[in-house]
């Protein structure tokens, strides 16, 4: 119990770094893009904010060493890892398209858009088990299933995936009204909405384990 | 209006105001012009004269319009721009309400006070060619008239040379003196191919032509010393980019009106017309002619028509076109005197009378102009007003009808959820207190109670009211419904709470929702919310869209999760290993399962393929309806042929999917049909065959429309037999289900007929999606018979949208209705347009039926019962919420345009979604039978 309490305060700070990234990534492109804002230039804003989660969650998950254990330390092992984690993050993009075209962005037109939003719902979503689980599709079915998750990172993953997808999901509800207002362009209200959903998981996750942190037996090794 | 038939006299019309008494000044202003000739062109756009098009096909109108002795506008059309109100608005000068659009297939006669009228009653002689609606609605007022029908959409040829025949010989006659023409032939080309086909070019030029003739006609006549003639050119309605109307954009509100005559000043440069409403024609044309305006006209003059008159005339019909608003203004709003027009009226009337004072004793100074013009502009500013409060105030409402019917779809609508717990129970049987209540004393009592309300309400009520004016029978059969549901609510409330405390706290299972179960019942629900925001309706389509990917991708989720984790028993990675009491039931691995995995994996995933294909297909709605789309691409003139390879394979498909479930007999009449929907699209002309040798003459089709029907009837014929006896004589499950799937193939075969070949593809994806459904997911995953019900739903609710439709009255595809008919014939033409806009949701509905009944068994005995009720549930929640809904938000400012279109959608769809339960109940009374 001891143990969940100290991983829960861990992650608490954890989350706090990654939410403050996500404030700085906001404002910093202020002083780099001319008449920036998170309307007009939305794509500078949704690259810094993808960039920044990017390589705070990559910090973090090696800084605390959840990432796991590997069982070789050849170089070669580790670069292959590498390659394969590139690989499924380039895969998670491609995917994420995918299922926002089936959702009925155009295919033709602003592809650049749809796919930015892609890449951010992967650096929200995909990056994190990545980090987490390492580039090991059994593990993430098995976090991802029911009662699958092993760790308070499992469920805080969970957590923040779903926050993500269904903020997303929220986010496309203004796209039909005609208010005439600039964040109804595609794919703003999505991508706040995705931002929203994830920094709402991040916030809810601690919380949420810590209140429950009778029920998660986690059926651990 | 408070009295509908009673007419203006010319004994009604005020004096000229004058101080002082003058007796010579009462009379009736003269008429301006001696003959009109009213040009009207259905679905003429105000583009097609004054923009791009009317320069390059109406070379001779717009040389009128630039050069000419002519008056232009852009005459706003109201909403519904549908053919009949527009009439109505045309000679009537009334704003005419949403009902008009229900009755525009069937017009009666227009009762109330009209320009045709009067102008019959001043001696006019009129003649008439052109839509026959004119005919039916005004039967008698005609010197002469030739109708011709408007419901032949695939014809635009013949619709007009029938009124083009009688030109010639009309306007060497001298025995008229109002000649109106109504063409139909470019609605009909909009309907067929939209505003940028090449066939608008040419049927332009057709009008320019006439136009030119009628013009020099006229003018050649005009003897020296009479009066000059007017020609009026407008439309009724436009016609939006796919060249349908109904709805409320500008393209098809905006209509042109230009009005020549040589009495007009020959204008010296090409101005951009100025704007006025579409109701303000009827002042104008009646004044111009000398004639009392109509009572309920809410128009007001067009100010520069009158310019070439003097100062006094035009003041003069300035007064009597603000008197008649204020009279009008008088009977329809209460508290009249503090409407900022009657003010301004009766201080213009005091200068008027004044100035006339002025007048009358020689006064011919300048000030004396410049106060006239003042005075104009009084008038004009006050009649301004005085129409706008009219316009605005005419939506008045029927509270207590409304209220009423509010009660009794509420009152159904809480049944039905009270019976909730019975109904999705094991037996499915709901036992309703009905007999209990009618004999208690409470149901006497609230019937004496609402009988007087009744009584109370219509004695005090000033306006009309619908309820008031209904037979006692039809009200006392009213009161009595209301009172009996109301004891049967209480009774059944009752039992609920008795039993509820009896059981306590028993009641305990509100884990058992999956995911899934979230999804359905949230989706739902937002779908019923999001009908409260004009947009949301305006783009309903996208509702169900984005709802059908996030349930096809739960489902894939769902698959995902079965086949998946059941995979993970035997893989050696033991430390993944979860309690096995959660995994399904079959864990021994199978021959031939990997296929079926396979298979069922791809299902969602073809499913949202499909989904996204046609979603392209068809743009709907408002905002993205501009948009290109596949079937505009499919339905230009160079691809045909790849139009015709795409729905000869959707026939082929549709074919192979739904065939296997059929006798021998049913699969050759389904290939014979489905063979004969082919050729009856060659025959329109919409596709090629491929053996043809010259071009054939494009007919009506009516023969192998007639085959296809004949086809129709026999599979429907066939399945009806096998249910009969499946349901009388023998009681044999499968008999019944062999039936169940013809009488579907029929309905089939009879949407393949009816849906135009570009959406021929939507049949078939949807046969192919619920093939597959069935097979590989329903099943499988062992859905309930409610789960299944909401997903049909939903998909019917998607398709559709997907064909198309949308919740605005322009979609509606009229020209399913004369399949097969060599005429317009009520009756087949409203059943067949019906069943081809809701085919979607009902041929879903129909395979919920067949699907349920098939799959009804010893272990599911009561399904098809709970099917039909969440099926009536799911149709009935959206329906009583949006009429509250429309109830609340009656003054919102799109209550016409966006919110009462959908409210007609609603009704019919609830109506289809009636015959379909009533279809699942015939189906299920074996079940009850036997039980």
């Amino acid at each position: 119990m001891r143990d969940v309490e100290i991983n829960i305060k861990g992650m608490v700070s954890a989350h706090t770094i990654i939410a403050f990234s996500i404030f700085i990534a906001t404002l910093m492109p202020h002083f780099f893009v001319e008449n920036y804002s998170v309307y007009g230039t939305h794509l500078a804003w949704l690259y810094s904010v993808s960039g920044s989660v990017a390589v705070v969650n990559i910090t973090i998950f090696w800084l605390l060493g959840i990432s796991p254990p590997t069982k070789k330390h050849t170089l070669s092992y580790k670069v292959s890892r590498l390659v394969k984690s590139c690989l499924h993050f380039v895969a998670s993009c491609l995917f994420f398209h995918l299922v926002l075209v089936l959702y009925g962005a155009t295919l033709l037109e602003a592809p650049l858009e749809t796919f930015s939003l892609a890449v951010l719902l992967s650096c929200f979503t995909t990056l994190r088990c990545l980090c987490a689980l390492g580039p090991n599709v059994q593990a993430w079915i098995r976090v991802f299933s029911r009662d699958g998750a092993m760790s308070i990172w499992d469920t805080c993953l969970q957590i923040t995936t779903a926050g993500t997808l269904i903020g997303t999901w929220l986010g496309a509800f203004p796209i039909p009204l005609d208010w005439d207002r600039p964040w109804q362009a595609w794919p703003i209200s999505c991508s706040l909405g995705a931002t929203f959903g994830f920094l709402m998981g991040l916030l809810v996750a601690p919380g949420w384990i810590y209140w429950h942190r009778k029920q998660l037996t986690y059926k651990c090794k | 209006m408070s009295s509908f038939s009673s007419k203006t006299t010319v004994s009604d019309l005020p004096a000229e105001p004058l101080s002082g008494n003058n007796p010579n000044s009462s009379k009736v202003p003269a008429p301006l012009f001696h003959r009109v000739v009213i040009v009207l062109i259905d679905a003429l756009r105000e583009d097609f004269v004054f923009g791009s098009k009317g320069q390059q096909y109406m070379p001779y109108t717009q040389h009128l319009v630039e050069r000419g002795s002519s008056h232009s506008f852009v005459a706003k059309a109201r909403p519904p721009t549908v053919t009949m109100p527009r009439i109505k608005a045309l000679t009537t000068g009334s704003i005419p309400g949403f009902v008009d659009v229900v009755m525009n297939l069937n017009s009666p006669v227009l009762l109330e006070d009209n320009l045709l009228w009067q102008a019959k009653a001043a001696g006019k002689r009129i003649i008439f060619y052109g839509d026959d609606t004119w005919v039916r609605l005004f039967p008698k007022h005609f010197m002469e008239y030739d109708g011709t029908t408007s419901f032949f959409v695939s014809d635009y040829t013949e619709v007009d040379k029938n009124v083009t025949r009688h030109l010639d010989s009309t306007l060497n006659r001298d025995d008229w003196d109002i000649l109106i023409l109504h063409y139909l032939g470019l609605d009909h080309i909009g309907h067929l191919s939209g505003p940028h086909s090449s066939l608008i070019g040419p049927k332009l030029l057709e009008m320019d032509d006439i136009l030119k003739k009628i013009h020099s006609s006229l003018t050649s006549r005009e003897m020296e010393g009479s009066l000059p003639n007017l020609l009026v050119l407008c439309g009724d309605h436009g016609m939006s980019e796919t060249g349908s109307h109904g709805g409320s954009s500008d393209p098809e509100i905006n209509t042109p009106l230009v009005l020549i005559s040589s009495a007009f000043k020959r204008k010296v440069d090409m101005e951009k017309p100025g704007t006025v409403a579409q109701v303000d024609v009827l002042p104008t044309l009646a004044l111009a002619l000398g004639l009392p305006i109509s009572r309920n006209s809410v128009g007001c003059l067009i100010q520069p028509v009158f310019e070439h008159t003097s100062l006094r005339d035009q003041l003069r019909f300035l007064h009597l076109n603000s008197f008649q608003l204020n009279c009008l203004l008088k009977d329809s709003t209460p508290n009249f005197q503090k409407e900022e027009g009657y003010d301004q009226f009766h201080l213009a009337e005091k200068s008027h009378a004044n100035w006339m004072k002025l007048y009358l004793e020689g006064n011919t100074s300048e000030v004396l102009s410049n106060l006239g013009r003042k005075l104009l502009r009084q008038y004009l500013g006050a009649l301004k007003a005085m129409s706008s409060t009219l316009s605005k105030q005419l939506g008045k409402y029927d509270m207590y009808s409304m209220i009423v019917g509010m009660v009794l779809v509420l009152q159904v609508l809480l049944v039905l959820i009270l019976a909730m717990p019975e109904a999705l129970s094991h037996p499915a049987e709901v036992e309703i207190p009905l007999y209990s209540s009618l004999l208690s004393l409470p149901f006497y009592m609230l019937w004496l109670l609402c009988c007087s309300i009744h009584v109370l309400v219509c004695t005090s009520a000033e306006s009309s009211c619908y309820l008031c004016n209904l037979s006692w029978g039809l009200v006392l059969a009213a009161i009595t419904t209301i009172s009996a549901m109301l004891c049967v609510l209480l009774s059944m409330a009752g039992r609920k709470l008795a039993s509820g405390a009896k059981t306590g706290t028993k009641n305990t299972n509100g884990s058992g929702f999956s995911e899934l179960d979230m999804l359905l019942l949230t989706g739902t629900a937002g779908n019923v919310i999001s009908l409260g925001s004009s947009s949301f309706v305006e783009e309903e389509h996208q509702t169900w869209y984005f709802l059908i990917n996030t349930l096809c991708l739960a489902i894939f989720q769902d698959v995902c999760r079965k086949y998946f984790r059941e995979r993970k028993n035997y893989s050696d990675d033991s430390s993944y290993l979860v309690s096995k009491e959660d995994l399904p039931v079959l864990l021994s691995p199978i021959s031939g399962q990997g296929s079926q995995k396979w298979l069922a994996l791809s299902t969602p995933l073809l499913t949202l393929a499909c989904c996204r294909l046609l979603r392209s297909l068809n743009q709907t709605g408002v905002q993205w309806a501009h948009l290109p789309d596949m079937s505009h691409w499919l339905n230009s003139w160079e691809h045909k042929a790849e139009l015709s390879v795409l729905s000869a394979a959707s026939l082929v498909l549709i074919f192979f999917l739904v065939q296997k479930r059929c006798s021998l007999v049913s699969k050759i009449a389904l290939a014979l049909g489905l063979l004969g929907v082919y050729s009856y699209r060659a025959a329109v002309g919409n596709v090629l065959f491929p053996w043809q040798l010259a071009s054939r003459d494009i007919s009506k089709g009516t023969v192998e429309a007639r085959f296809v029907y004949i086809f129709v009837l026999g599979i429907l014929f066939t399945g009806s037999k096998d249910l009969l006896r499946s349901q009388v004589i023998t009681a044999d499950s499968w008999l019944k289900c062999r039936g169940l799937w013809e009488v579907y193939s029929g309905i089939v075969l009879l949407c393949a007929i009816l849906l135009r070949p570009h959406n021929l593809p939507v049949l078939a994806c949807s046969l192919l999606i619920q093939t597959a459904m069935a097979q590989y997911i329903w099943k499988e995953l062992q859905y309930d018979a409610a789960q299944t019900s909401i997903i049909h739903y939903w998909f019917g609710q998607a398709f559709f949208y997907f064909q198309g439709n949308s919740n605005n009255i322009a979609t509606v595809d009229i020209s399913a209705g004369f399949v097969g008919l060599e005429s317009y014939v009520a009756i087949p033409a409203i059943f067949l347009t019906a069943f081809s806009t809701y085919s979607g949701p009902l041929l879903w509905a129909c395979h919920l039926v067949c699907y349920l009944s098939s799959a009804q068994d010893s272990r599911h005995p009561a399904s098809l019962g709970h099917g039909c009720y969440c099926f009536a549930l799911l149709r009935s929640i959206p329906t009583v919420v949006y009429i509250i809904l429309v109830t609340a938000l009656r003054y919102h400012l799109f209550i016409w345009s966006v919110f009462s279109p959908k409210l007609l959608y609603e009704a019919m769809h609830t109506l289809v979604a009636t015959v379909v339960c009533i279809f699942f109940t015939a189906m299920d009374q074996n079940h009850i039978a036997q039980s």
